[in-house]
């Protein structure tokens, strides 16, 4: 399986996901934001935490109009697999691959800290080696995590067994306590919390280490 | 603009006293221009000269086979073995952080960040160092928001995980709070980037953010006392920009590869003046600029505005001309400004030019080398007086007391709104001893501490400046990490009250010593003086940061306590309450001495805990508030009660120095008595880790209700 991790200049969370995917044995490359295509053959495009084009407006809305998102949204209209994780959800909320919105944390402070969720579905790549009810400790750290969308799009999400994760305990204020979503193919997932900040034993847990290494492993079946 | 004449009330407004301004005119032979004087008061103010400091910071070790590069430069450099280096210095914020408490510290989270990338690393570990007035002072709950959401929206933007620190209440701090930044990076030892400009006539490019007017005349702002007038200084603080500090990190980084940079020095205080100077001092060389070539955001900037403007993420360098091509293509590609606008000269000359009309024209090693050096007078501090009596206290209800308290409660609601992860490489982030991040792709590993108890230094210098050194040392080597070097930041009152001076002489001497004995050189630091207001100053605060090294193939001490576990106590206690925690939170005492410091029995009783690491499931040291605060926090952290037989209230309290806490089973315990008593360490069984209460002597209480006293006390004191 070979990926790309797209690298916004203020991107930095890129090599952690890099890091992760490849201990999955999964083949990575950086791409550019400036890039204007992405490299052929690539199967899934991460796009990494961190706070894109500083955030100093909504959260990953400069970055969504960058060149490579272009790219990024083609990709997925082809069924390509797209990864946004933290700054890379709100980016994905941005170019609209993804419903809803990020807001700022109820609590209105950044909250940096490991939190429990709940699998809440195992009907994507990216979920499939948990079990439905799982609950995982996986590291959130954002300012702007509280999603939201209308009342119509969460029943939608509900009913169609797309959210992938929701908070144990909400820690953001989330509709629906969504920690992450799917798109409508079940290819595209955006998530708040950072699996590859859980994914190895130095980490001290490693309960996200199996959105990877299923990723991986439904690419070797395939 | 005409530029205003030089009159007494416009030197004495620069902080420039009488004397000063004679050398001025001696060095100049001439009256100083408007941007003359500007430039020496740059130079020559306290911030920027260590004019007091400079003759007894001259005293300290700051050399070792470890040490590759000492204080001087942008930061420290020390060998982690494998050719790579630790770079790393620790700077306070403190004046621009009382004045304006977001942008203060994250501006100071900025520079030192930019001090450490400057050599050539990337950032990888932050810690930092806070200081606030008591809970109840009006403007304490407003400066930790402000301070803490300054340092997590500068750090977490730019992508370093924060991994330790101290935040500490008192009084003493109402009117002057402390804001101390510590960071961290890693570089291949033998790509170090220094300052010292070398070539004549090679381009003097300014890299980075434009030029605003924010933060003219900061550096002077810092070496002063506050009075009521501190709101008209609020323009003296520059704005943050973290988005723009990691790109020019990136892009300094990648342009640093492509051997374009001979020299490069970061725009801190007092911006373009100090670097420019710093280069060219350095190098034995003039710098010349032409300002008009300047990046500007602002219009109609004047030369002295431009000279002392702090505007941050800014960055000078010498460029090697047959690379100039390549490096402007760095800064193309991360949309940052890159700007030729002077070059090194061979006379020794600072020739400052805008469009064509000489502003400043002086001898530039006068400005760096020459600057004023005061022994000022001092006194030493008198020996406190005797104790009086402590009265009896139930240990549970003082250790609810301490653990509720706004300095001993635990500090998650300050580093949760820290990036404590990002990087990926974190084992141990902040809220126990000391952060451990792994070195990246290596099996090494680097610890962080920064520790002072101001109350000790406060009764006694030499002893209190031991006692951070040593406390720093133990929190490195509880995680199993052999403590490499030191960056010091020395925070202090008025320096031109004799008593304040000998506060400083003797905490100089406390800290030099114990980093002589613990082998723990001084690699770079800063000091901040004038931490006064209306003539009150703060405790006297010499932190400590210090780093450690865990080699490959070594195992850290990372454990917790386990049901059954025996705790065992490493080193002497003798019940020392004075200046205590117990005293201070429980009795609205600080009377008494500071804890006497055997600084051997510091070494021997460390190297003791990092030889038999593998015997030794969890360890923490014992400092403030003694063996009952440390089996608390151990207890607390495990997850499992502890039962500490003692009963006596000095030896629980006590703060007797060079003493641990370690948990293991029967089995490792016997092992550790064993090589205990051939170490000629003194060890004691105190207890056990079972059940889930705490019990102290005769007293209990249950963990899971300390536990939530403990957590949730500090969003109780100021959320």
């Amino acid at each position: 399986m070979r990926a790309a991790v797209i690298v916004f200049p203020g991107s930095n969370c890129d090599r952690d996901l890099a890091v992760a995917l490849q201990n999955a044995g999964i083949q990575v490359e950086m791409v550019w934001h400036k890039d204007t295509a992405l490299p052929k053959g690539i199967d899934l495009v991460g796009i990494p935490g961190g706070f894109s084009f500083g955030d100093y407006l909504r959260c990953g809305a400069i970055a969504a109009n960058s060149p490579i998102c272009t790219e990024v949204t083609a990709h997925a209209d082809r069924g390509g697999y797209v990864l946004g994780v933290c700054n890379g959800f709100q980016v994905l909320t941005e170019t609209g691959l993804l419903p809803g919105a990020l807001l700022r944390n109820a609590g209105l402070k950044y909250i940096c800290r490991t939190v429990p969720l709940i699998v809440a579905t195992t009907d994507s790549v990216y979920t499939r080696g948990y079990t439905v009810g799982q609950q995982i400790g996986i590291p959130i750290a954002h300012h702007d995590g509280n999603y939201t969308a209308s009342d119509e799009v969460l029943a939608q999400l509900a009913s169609e067994d797309r959210i992938a994760f929701r908070y144990a305990e909400n820690p953001n204020g989330s509709a629906a306590d969504i920690a992450g979503v799917l798109s409508a193919n079940r290819r595209v997932l955006g998530m708040m919390p950072h699996p590859e900040r859980a994914a190895d034993e130095g980490h001290g847990g490693t309960d996200g280490k199996a959105v990877f290494t299923s990723l991986a492993n439904a690419f070797a079946a395939a | 603009m005409q530029d205003p004449a030089i009159t007494e009330d416009l030197i004495a407004a620069h902080g420039i006293n009488a004397d000063e301004y004679a050398e001025i005119l001696n060095i100049m032979g001439r009256e100083p221009t408007f941007t003359e004087l500007g430039i020496f008061s740059a130079m020559w103010n306290e911030h920027c000269s260590y004019k007091s400091s400079k003759i007894h910071l001259k005293t300290l070790p700051t050399t070792g086979p470890q040490v590759i590069c000492g204080p001087g430069e942008n930061a420290g450099v020390v060998d982690i073995g494998d050719g790579q280096a630790v770079v790393f210095k620790m700077e306070s914020h403190n004046h621009p952080s009382y004045i304006e408490p977001y942008q203060g510290a994250a501006t100071g989270v900025g520079g030192i960040l930019r001090d450490v990338f400057t050599m050539g690393a990337r950032p990888i570990a932050a810690m930092n160092a806070l200081s606030f007035g008591e809970k109840d002072h009006p403007k304490t709950r407003q400066l930790v928001h402000g301070v803490v959401e300054g340092i997590g929206g500068y750090g977490n933007c730019f992508g370093v995980p924060t991994v330790g620190g101290e935040v500490r209440f008192h009084p003493a701090y109402n009117g002057n709070c402390l804001v101390n930044a510590f960071a961290a990076g890693l570089a291949d030892a033998d790509s170090i980037f220094y300052s010292a400009a070398s070539g004549v006539g090679r381009p003097v490019v300014y890299l980075g953010a434009k030029t605003g007017r924010d933060g003219v005349g900061g550096a002077t702002m810092a070496s002063a006392e506050f009075d009521d007038s501190i709101e008209e200084k609020r323009p003296t603080v520059q704005v943050g920009d973290p988005f723009t500090e990691k790109r020019l990190m990136e892009a300094c980084l990648e342009l640093m590869q492509t051997g374009a940079v001979i020299s490069i020095q970061d725009m801190g205080a007092a911006g373009l003046t100090c670097s420019a100077v710093e280069m060219g001092d350095k190098g034995g060389l003039g710098i010349r600029l032409d300002l008009e070539k300047v990046p500007q955001r602002e219009e109609n900037m004047t030369a002295y505005e431009m000279m002392l403007s702090e505007s941050q993420e800014r960055m000078l360098m010498v460029l090697d001309p047959a690379k100039e091509a390549e490096a402007r293509a760095v800064f193309d590609k991360w949309d940052l400004d890159f700007a030729i606008v002077g070059e090194t000269i061979a006379e020794d000359r600072f020739l400052i030019m805008h469009n064509n009309v000489t502003k400043a024209d002086m001898p530039l090693s006068k400005l760096s080398s020459s600057a004023p050096e005061y022994d000022r007078p001092w006194v030493p501090t008198e020996a406190p007086a005797p104790m009086e009596p402590v009265s009896a206290v139930d240990p549970i209800e003082a250790l609810k007391t301490l653990i509720s308290s706004p300095n001993y409660c635990a500090r998650n609601w300050v580093y949760e709104q820290y990036d404590t992860m990002v990087m990926a490489d974190t084992v141990e982030g902040p809220g126990w001893g000391a952060g451990v991040i792994r070195v990246h792709g290596t099996d090494k590993m680097l610890a962080f501490t920064a520790d002072v108890t101001p109350r000790y230094v406060k009764a006694n210098p030499i002893e209190g400046g031991k006692q951070a050194v040593a406390e720093a040392y133990r929190n490195l080597c509880a995680v199993g990490a052999k403590p490499l070097a030191t960056t010091d930041n020395l925070n202090f009152g008025n320096p031109e009250k004799p008593a304040i001076m000998g506060q400083f002489v003797g905490a100089i001497q406390g800290i030099g010593r114990a980093c002589e004995t613990l082998d723990m050189p001084i690699v770079s630091g800063n000091v901040s003086l004038y931490n006064e207001t209306d003539g009150q100053g703060i405790l006297p605060t010499p932190t400590i940061g210090a780093v450690g090294l865990i080699a490959a193939g070594e195992e850290p001490i990372l454990g917790r306590a386990r049901e059954g576990h025996m705790a065992l106590l490493i080193g002497d206690t003798a019940g020392h309450l004075g200046q205590t925690a117990l005293l201070a939170e429980v009795f609205k005492r600080e009377d008494g001495d500071a804890p006497a410091v055997d600084l051997l029995a510091e070494r021997r009783n460390g190297e003791f805990i990092r030889a038999n690491r593998d015997v030794i499931k969890a360890c923490t040291d014992l400092s403030d508030g003694g063996l009952a605060l440390a089996a608390f926090e151990m207890a607390c952290a495990s997850g499992v009660g502890v039962q500490i037989d003692e009963t006596d209230q000095a030896m629980l309290f006590g703060e007797d120095q060079a003493r641990y806490l370690v948990a293991c089973n029967f089995d490792q315990a016997e092992a550790l008595f064993i090589a205990a008593g051939q170490a000629d360490v003194p060890i004691k069984s105190v207890g056990r880790f079972t059940g889930n209460t705490v019990k102290l002597g005769g007293s209990e209480a249950s963990l899971e209700a300390l536990s939530e006293m403990h957590e949730n006390a500090f969003a109780g004191h100021f959320a």
